[in-house]
């Protein structure tokens, strides 16, 4: 037995499609185990889950930044710099009598023909009653000095959003403060360079302290982009290997062993068992598979391990359990079946260890062949809104993708990255299986 | 008795024994394989009905419906508001009384499954909850039959395409095995791990998004032409990427499964035989290698015909095309038991029939398959 498995597993290095096959799964495993020990389970749901105040410094809609690379058009990257951070320069002078004035002060390269979205600062303060007081500018690289505002910081927490200050826009004489801001006056050409942000903050109490992050939302951010509720894209794309990983092969293992063990006790004991499995095929063949999974997602839950039960009873009876059980049917003649029974082998001990691991070669191509299939059919239920309410999944991706229209608006890289982390994940499956097949039943090698 | 004793009368008795007998067992097998099939219907359809039903759950979410619509109903009708609170109480209550039983909602939901069954069975289908038909009925048969063009139109074309094209392919490539194209073929048969829909976000991408020469979805443009020319000509251009996307899905691994089926069949040594005898390589196809592959090639041909009915749910739904697969879609987002129930009972006893029928047709096709043993 062993030996025969180490003699299919070196007939593998034969086929070069089902090595590439094996090393995405291999790295894919890699990425889940990577994934699942750096943003753990709960983590990764409140991140998820999480609206404006874990995601405020990322744009929305943004491309990944590697899309630069292949864009004749460069498109503004975006950061975020803090002071308690430190890495926004401060230099605090103080006088005695309890005035002091903090000089926050933060160069950045500009290079980038498409302006970004949005410029904002957050003013984080402590004062007892005398309020701070800012005031911001702009020095652009060729040395004009832009004054942005001048406010007092009224609140522990204050933010000012450039785009919305119509102080501003009425100074500038501008309709869009943003590109007035990175062009040269009365063009419509970007000025590329480095840009030097000076806040100058007041305090009038001994113990007030001004911190202040700066946010630039850009036009493209990080490795995947963000979505609708500026949440980065990686998240969802990493937690989507291990789900699809363990949805596909939970389903493909619990399926094919079931209606393995279940066609092996029909034809071992025969009679009414045996009539009974067929009987239940029947039915389920008439039952709707895809209508019946859509009513259970929408009457009784979504979770992922609810669809992933009733997809594997209602998969466990159907065309695949009379395949084996005509193998069952011939081995069940076997010689060596004769002889078990002859020297009193209990009925377990042949279904166990005489019927079934004659199948093992049948079920191995079939199991891994079927994984593509429940990857998807996770993905399909996510599309159609019946994906898990908790879980970060690649399905999930496409269906916000396709509510908020990413194909019509453009975001193509919103549905693009899901999309192909399902095709490669499915094809490796697949070729795999395919090439187990050719291995494992060698008649079709041959035709 | 032997057969040198044997009269003339005696042989033709024991010729209609033997007749009798055989058509004794067909009726038997006839009768014994309609029951278990109906059986079989009858536990799938109740199946779909009690969890089409929720166990009862549906009922609360309906009665709730009810209930708000009416209280709103009448609460906005000015005739009411002279009215005192507990007089417009009474009849509000009156009111939802009488739209429960309308619905059927007053009887238990054990006693209403069997309704819902034997209604089923009988093929009274009986009236939508929240669903109509363009042309403004409830019936569940006027709403079934409006969506099944549209789906026989898109599944119809694509799978008789698939089909026909596929085993055309595949016998070409059976004959030449081991060529450029097989290995390519075989290549390429892994690309249909990938389901419709998702080719069809693929083809979208491209076609509509991107070169903006053919629609997102849909079936006509908005509104509709007028002259029939320029209608068949939107729908076809509807048509051609979900159509694209069912053909792309399937199309390779139906292509390898039937070539490696054909060369099952090819390397048999009658083939071999035949061609030895200089036979053309025509008849041997039609002759020898189809001929014993037509009760598989039948069952696949059924199967696809009864699958249009069920149309393709996830295509349907990505390419918002009015047919009967996100019609099933819409019912279930929306409880409507009998929509769901509807389009069931009739896949059930399609397949049911089919099978049936298959059976006959085995023994037509294939001398060695004798009925009932």
């Amino acid at each position: 037995m062993l030996n025969n498995f180490r003699s299919s597993f070196q007939k593998i290095l034969m086929y070069p499609s089902a090595i590439a096959g094996v090393l995405v799964i291999l790295f894919l495993v890699g990425v889940s185990v990577y994934t699942v020990i750096t943003i753990p389970y709960s983590k990764a749901i409140n991140m998820w889950r999480g609206g404006e105040e874990v995601w405020y410094q990322n744009p929305k809609f943004a491309s990944p930044a590697w899309i630069n690379y292949f864009s004749k058009q460069k498109y503004a990257e975006s950061f975020a710099v803090s002071t308690t951070e430190a890495e926004i320069q401060t230099t605090t002078t103080s006088n005695d009598r309890g005035v002091s004035t903090i000089e926050m002060i933060y160069e950045f390269d500009y290079l980038a023909d498409i302006y970004p979205q949005e410029l904002i600062l957050y003013f984080k303060s402590s004062f007892k009653e005398k309020q701070p007081f800012i005031s911001i500018e702009l020095i652009t690289p060729d040395e004009r000095t832009i004054r942005i505002a001048n406010f007092a910081l009224t609140g522990k927490d204050v933010t000012y959003r450039f785009s919305q200050d119509e102080k501003l826009r009425t100074k500038l004489r501008t309709k869009d403060l943003i590109p007035a801001l990175f062009s040269l006056p009365e063009t419509e050409q970007p000025l590329k360079g480095t840009y030097k942000l000076i806040i100058t903050g007041s305090t009038f109490e001994t113990d007030s302290t001004i911190d202040a992050e700066f946010v630039f939302h850009g036009q493209v951010f990080g490795w995947a982009g963000t979505d609708h509720a500026r949440r980065d894209l990686m998240l969802p794309l990493l937690w989507g290997v291990p789900v699809a990983l363990a949805f596909g092969l939970l389903a493909a293992i619990g399926t094919s062993v079931l209606t393995m063990i279940i066609a092996a006790v029909g034809t071992w004991y025969g009679g009414w068992v045996d009539e009974l499995i067929q009987r239940i095929t029947e039915i389920n063949l008439v039952l709707p598979f895809f209508a019946l999974l859509i009513m259970i997602g929408t009457f009784y839950s979504r979770s992922i391990v609810v669809i992933l039960g009733a997809t594997i009873i209602l998969s466990i009876f159907t065309g695949g359990i009379l395949g084996y059980r005509a193998v069952f049917l011939q081995v069940k003649q076997s010689m060596y079946i004769e002889a078990a029974k002859a020297y009193g082998a209990s009925n377990m001990r042949i279904i166990f260890k005489y019927l079934i691991p004659r199948m093992i070669p049948l079920l191995i191509p079939g199991l891994v062949q079927s994984v593509p299939a429940f990857v998807f059919l996770e993905a399909s239920l996510a599309v159609i809104g019946l994906g898990d309410p908790v879980l970060p999944t690649w399905g999930k991706i496409i269906q916000d993708a396709s509510a908020n229209g990413a194909l019509y608006k453009g975001y193509y890289y919103w549905v693009l990255e899901p999309a192909s982390l399902l095709i490669v994940t499915g094809l490796a499956f697949a070729i795999l299986g395919f090439a187990l097949d050719r291995i494992f039943n060698p008649k079709l090698r041959e035709a | 008795m032997s057969a040198i004793t044997q009269t003339p009368a005696e042989k033709q008795s024991i010729k209609k024994f033997r007749l009798n007998s055989s058509l004794i067992r067909i009726l038997r097998y006839t009768f014994t394989r309609i029951l278990t099939l109906f059986i079989t219907v009858v536990i799938g359809i109740y199946l779909t009905i009690v969890i089409a039903n929720m166990g009862g759950y549906v009922d609360v979410i309906m009665k709730g419906e009810i209930r708000d619509r009416i209280t709103q109903l009448i609460l906005n009708n000015k005739a009411y508001q002279q009215m005192d609170v507990e007089t417009r109480q009474a009849l509000i209550q009156e009111k939802i009384a009488a739209e429960e039983k309308r619905v059927g909602l007053d009887v238990p939901i054990a006693i209403r499954n069997f309704r819902y069954l034997k209604n089923a069975l009988l093929l009274d289908l009986g009236r939508a909850i929240n669903i109509t038909s363009d042309s403004g009925s409830k019936q569940v048969r006027l709403i079934l039959l409006e969506r099944l063009p549209p789906t026989l139109l898109l599944m119809g074309t694509s799978q008789l395409f698939l089909f026909f094209f596929s085993i055309f392919i595949a016998l070409n490539l059976s004959r030449n095995y081991g060529s450029f194209w097989d290995k390519v073929m075989i290549a390429l048969s892994p690309s249909s791990a990938v389901p419709p829909w998702f080719y069809g976000i693929f083809l979208i991408l491209i076609f509509a998004s991107g070169l903006k020469i053919l629609p997102f979805g849909g079936m006509v443009d908005a509104p509709p032409p007028v002259n029939k020319i320029d209608y068949a000509l939107s729908v076809l251009k509807h048509l051609l990427l979900p159509g694209l996307s069912l053909i792309i899905s399937s199309f390779f691994l139906s292509v390898y499964n039937y070539r490696t089926f054909f060369l099952i069949y090819a390397t048999e040594d009658y083939v071999d035989m035949a061609r030895a005898k200089g036979l053309k390589a025509n008849d041997i196809e039609r002759k020898y290698i189809l001929r014993p592959t037509l009760p598989n090639i039948i069952t696949n041909f059924a199967l696809l015909i009864i699958g249009l009915w069920t149309g393709a749910l996830f295509t349907e739904t990505v390419f918002l095309w009015p047919g009967l697969g996100r019609t099933l879609f819409q019912a279930i987002g929306q409880y409507d038991t009998p929509i769901i129930v509807g389009s069931t009972i009739i896949y059930a006893y399609l397949l049911a029939m089919t099978v049936f029928i298959l059976n006959f047709v085995y023994a037509l096709v294939d001398p060695r398959v004798k009925i009932g043993e």
